[in-house]
């Protein structure tokens, strides 16, 4: 078995000794060729970690190892990886060429050499043309393409990339979701990716990591992370959710049953997770696997069975939702519910009488966090 | 729309008045002089006394000059430039205007002086200058030293190398030539033969030139040159001599064996003076006996009024006896008045001085 | 109307500017112009010609004073970029907050005082009983009092110094507008800190620089205190020449002269650079 592209084992980055740290013992192996994403919320930590790979910070602790070696003593310039940069910085002083010769030129190589290197790579990011422009001549999503160019010419082991799509604006960021993955796919290089925005981590990535406050949450593919989340977190942060929190007051080998604080019984899968009566936990269901119904009798084998009533219309095509609030529970109580896609409910109203049910394996339990 | 002309005429106005440098009222005297010349309590017993106001404005003789030049004549009322500096501008640039004899009093000056300067001062027939402030240039000396030094040329030999200085004015290039033998103020109007004996100055100043510390340009600088012992043998006024005196017994100023080079500071009345009254009013008050010697008191130096001597410090007068002989106060050579026209060769050679090495 | 008035509203907006140049700026420098070719024939007589061009051409003193003045001004322009780059650099990329501020501050400290004390403050530390030398003795360097003063290093020092703050603010504030990434993205690259400095951040600071050193050379070549005093008997500056035939020759004229020709020298000197490094003046100033 060959090494991994990339492996971090460890590693922690701490900028203060009294401060938690930023990154806090993060492990992952990227394989050669894959797509790899860090998927986070603003501040987990998760450009400190490119920052460590890329060489720009010094671990406090653990071992950043490409194809096998380790590269802590290896100084940025001198890394098999490059990296792509939030803003891209792109070199204003020089032309779309020179910016993607840089590295060549650096490296000594010659120049019909980097001629030809350059017109390749252009080519290859279906710019051919562009290589005499200024770089503020050029289209956003010109200027990512070039960016990632003149990383890929040099042919690195790892290309990094700090939320590249971030500066766009979203029709160009849906365009170049699924332009990166066909570069990349194209180039054949590894790529670790990060950004806040799952839909991007969720379309692109062979893998994912979820991070949260330093650490790794999870680390699986998009369906792995959908579908069968390891943490509430996780559970909450991809993907959207009804969560419920509450004590539980049965549990039945998988299957527990749960008392939730706004009044509500609720059943669940445990999934293995470690819950025992009594324990409070917390209960996540997605919207798509609440079925709507107009009675009862057509939520057979649902587990979990609701009347409610409508509070509110989403329209949004063919994803659109209604918020349900169900009898006998809080008024602050609402479930969101996905409206199937054959349009059977599109009549529904707001104030319209509804039945809501799930099965329990749809509804994953964890146990509530001491501190929550 | 109506308030645009109006902004306009007021503009107009302003601007008007701006260029027209506001005319001092006639009761306010503008005078361009020496530092020490106008004490504090003479202005206020002057003003007291007569209701006119002072303005003070310290300058030097080239400076004085300049300004005037720059003006035509405006801007003072009353200015004090050495009297060997009074004929040439004003033929060449008319900046001064005739003095009014008959409104000075003439009994308080002393007659010599007096009758020296209307001599020298004289353009046209016109007189333009009265004395005021004298005083000389020559040697000051750390006598513990550089007491071999006798003579301007002294301050070329080994003995003081690298611990002089002078100035890089004409005073430097007249007390040179009068230590060199020569007679520069017998050769002012020959220009010719002026500018041989510059030459022969020329090259003694440059081959001098090693042995100077820095060239003075002010008097604080100099003092502090002696004063910290880097220089111990200086071209430089008397009065600079004596108030280094009073800090260090050893310094003090010594009359070159060739004679002192004598000066005197005068009144004169720019061209566009504006308040000759209170002109001719300060002029009266300061040649005062008891009011010269307070002048006297400040900047160090004696006056042309008659008397003043008696009220003279005495501390003054017995550095005054000791720096100057009988024979050294015969043997002063007060400058004769500049033709226009000398200074043109004299600065050729002191930038040839400063450029060479 | 309303035309008219805006007009109006306008002129009148410009008016205090175009009244300073002119006022200021242009009647004196037309007005000198003429007073340069007069040329003196006589007691209080003058006639029209370039005959004091021609001393200044005519007498090499004057060509050699000013080749010196430019010279040293070139060199105290480049070490004033020497120096200053790296503090403009550490200020702006490498300083945060308040060690950013209270270095900034450390540029302008010379400037709360006059060019006079400053000088003075020079010759004070320089002199052969100045403090420097006194340390030197001190520490047992020098066996007896040195003269630091009177010298062209004393004249460089002094000029440098008083240099600086016109080079550090325009580097700085090209500098700043360099994104940190753009510099970590040279790194990442491949480059080393000679290549980045030489391919990416001095070009990028190169408005800043040039109009750092424009500023710094026609200071140095305009200074008139610096060289005179901590230069002593050999400072021979240009301004010098300038002054004394104003005011102790009388010789308007020739000053006016010297005048312009520093002006236009000077002018060519800037415009040759600005060639020579391929920059424009508008560039540079805007
Ligand atoms: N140089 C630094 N000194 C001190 N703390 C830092 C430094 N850089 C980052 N941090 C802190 O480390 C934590 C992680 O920062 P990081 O930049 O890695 O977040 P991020 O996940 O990239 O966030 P974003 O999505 O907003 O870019 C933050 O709390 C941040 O304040
Ligand atoms: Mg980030």
């Amino acid at each position: 078995m060959t090494a991994p592209d990339l492996e971090c084992r460890a590693l922690t980055k701490r900028f203060a000794p009294d401060a938690p740290p930023a990154v806090d013992g993060v492990g992952f192996s990227v394989p050669s060729g894959s797509f790899f994403s860090i998927l986070g919320p603003s501040g987990c930590g998760k450009t400190t970690i490119m920052r460590m790979v890329a060489g720009f910070l010094e671990p406090s602790g653990g071992d950043i190892l490409i194809r096998g070696r380790s590269v802590l003593s290896v100084p940025p310039n001198k890394r098999p990886v490059n990296m792509v940069f939030q803003h891209l910085a792109l070199f204003p002083m020089m032309n779309v060429a020179e910016n993607i010769g840089y590295g060549l030129r650096r490296r000594g190589t010659s120049k019909p050499e980097i001629a030809r290197k350059v017109g390749d790579v252009l080519e290859r990011i279906g710019l051919p043309e562009i290589g005499t422009r200024r770089v503020d001549e050029l289209s956003g999503g010109q200027k990512q393409r070039v960016a990632i160019a003149r990383c890929m010419v040099l042919d690195p082991d790892v290309l990094l990339l700090d939320e590249p799509l971030g500066a766009l604006d979203l029709k160009l960021r849906e365009h170049m979701k699924v332009e990166l993955k066909a570069l990349q796919a194209a180039f054949g290089t590894t790529f670790v990716y990060i950004t806040h925005d799952q839909s991007e981590a969720l379309v692109m990535s062979d893998a994912v990591a979820v991070m949260n406050r330093g650490r790794f949450e999870q680390i699986g593919s998009a369906q792995d992370l959908y579908y069968r989340p390891q943490t509430p977190f996780v559970a909450g942060f991809v993907g959207d959710s009804n969560r419920w929190r509450g004590r539980v007051t049965r549990v039945d080998g998988e299957s527990l049953e749960l008392q939730t604080d706004g009044g509500l019984t609720l059943r669940a899968a445990r999934n293995g997770r470690a819950i025992a009566a009594g324990d409070r936990a917390e209960v996540f269901v997605r919207p798509e696997a609440i079925h709507p119904a107009r009675d009862a009798a057509a939520l057979e084998g649902c587990a979990n069975m609701l009347r409610g009533e409508v509070s509110t219309l989403l329209f949004n095509g063919a994803a659109s939702r209604v918020r349900v609030r169900p009898e006998g529970a809080g008024a602050d109580t609402e479930i969101e519910v996905a409206l199937p896609q054959s349009g059977a409910f599109a009549g529904l109203a707001r104030g319209d009488d509804v039945w809501i049910g799930w099965t329990d394996a749809q509804a994953g339990a964890f146990a509530a966090a001491a501190a929550e | 729309m109506t308030t645009a002309p109006k902004h306009l005429k007021l503009t107009v106005a302003a601007t008007a008045l701006l260029a027209l440098a506001q005319p001092a009222a006639a009761d306010t005297l503008r005078l361009l002089t020496w530092g020490g010349y106008a004490p504090e309590g003479v202005i206020e017993m002057f003003e007291a006394e007569t209701g006119h106001t002072v303005e003070v404005t310290l300058s030097n003789n080239e400076e004085m000059i300049a300004k005037l030049r720059a003006t035509g004549g405006g801007g003072f009322d009353l200015a004090q430039p050495s009297q060997d500096r009074i004929a040439g501008p004003q033929e060449e640039f008319g900046i001064y205007k005739p003095m009014d004899l008959s409104r000075i009093d003439a009994a308080q000056f002393i007659p010599s002086m007096l009758e020296a300067t209307k001599d020298n001062t004289t353009v046209g027939g016109e007189v333009y200058g009265v004395p005021h402030v004298w005083g000389t240039s020559g040697l000051v000396l750390d006598t513990a030293k550089a007491g071999m030094v006798a003579d301007y040329t002294d301050l070329c030999a080994p003995e003081v190398a690298g611990q002089v200085s002078y100035r890089l004015r004409r005073p430097t290039l007249i007390g040179f030539a009068f230590a060199m033998g020569m007679d520069p103020f017998a050769a002012y109007g020959d220009e010719a033969a002026y500018a041989e004996i510059l030459e022969q100055v020329e090259s003694k100043l440059i081959e001098c030139k090693p042995n100077v510390k820095t060239y003075w340009g002010g008097g604080d600088e100099l003092m502090n040159l002696v004063r910290s012992g880097e220089v111990v043998a200086a071209m430089a006024w008397d009065t600079g001599g004596w108030k280094l005196n009073e800090d260090n017994p050893d310094v003090t100023f010594v009359a070159p064996a060739s004679g002192a080079l004598g000066w005197v500071d005068t009144f004169v009345l720019p061209a566009k003076g504006q308040a000759d009254d209170a002109a001719y009013a300060w002029i009266n008050f300061v040649m005062q006996p008891e009011v010269a010697a307070m002048i006297t008191e400040v900047a160090g130096n004696f006056t042309a009024s008659k008397g003043a001597d008696e009220f003279a410090p005495d501390a003054l007068k017995a550095k005054y006896q000791a720096s100057f002989t009988p024979e050294a106060l015969d043997n002063i050579k007060w400058y004769p008045p500049v033709p226009a026209g000398l200074e043109a060769i004299e600065g050729g050679v002191l930038d040839r001085v400063k450029a060479a090495n | 109307m309303t035309g008219t008035s805006a007009r109006l509203g306008f002129v009148l907006l410009l008016a205090p500017a175009a009244l300073w140049l002119t006022l200021l700026i242009v009647i004196p420098h037309i007005d000198l112009f003429l007073v340069s070719l007069r040329e003196r024939i006589g007691v209080g007589q003058y006639t029209t010609s370039f005959a004091n061009y021609g001393t200044f051409l005519d007498e090499p003193l004057y060509l050699m004073t000013f080749a010196r003045t430019a010279i040293m001004s070139v060199l105290a322009t480049a070490l004033t970029l020497l120096i200053g780059f790296p503090v403009a650099y550490y200020i702006a990329k490498l300083a945060r907050g308040r060690t950013r501020s209270v270095l900034f501050l450390l540029c302008l400290v010379p400037f709360w005082v006059s060019e006079l004390v400053r000088t003075f403050g020079w010759m004070i530390l320089l002199r052969e009983t100045g403090l420097v030398s006194s340390l030197l003795q001190w520490a047992g360097l020098a066996a007896g009092p040195v003269e630091l003063l009177y010298n062209d290093a004393a004249i460089m020092v002094g000029l440098v110094y008083t240099s600086m703050l016109f080079m550090v603010v325009p580097l700085i504030t090209t500098l700043d507008s360099l994104d940190d990434a753009v510099i970590e993205a040279g790194y990442d690259l491949g480059g080393s800190a000679p290549s980045i400095l030489r391919e990416i951040v001095i070009p990028h600071a190169m408005p800043g620089i040039v109009s750092g050193c424009i500023v710094v050379f026609m200071l140095s070549l305009g200074n008139y205190l610096t060289p005179i005093m901590l230069g002593g008997k050999d400072s021979l500056w240009f301004t010098e020449l300038i002054y004394s035939q104003f005011i102790l020759r009388f010789n308007w004229e020739l000053g006016a002269a010297f005048g312009f020709v520093l002006l236009l020298l000077s002018s060519v000197i800037v415009w040759g650079t600005l060639r020579l490094t391929g920059q424009t003046l508008r560039e540079t100033m805007g």
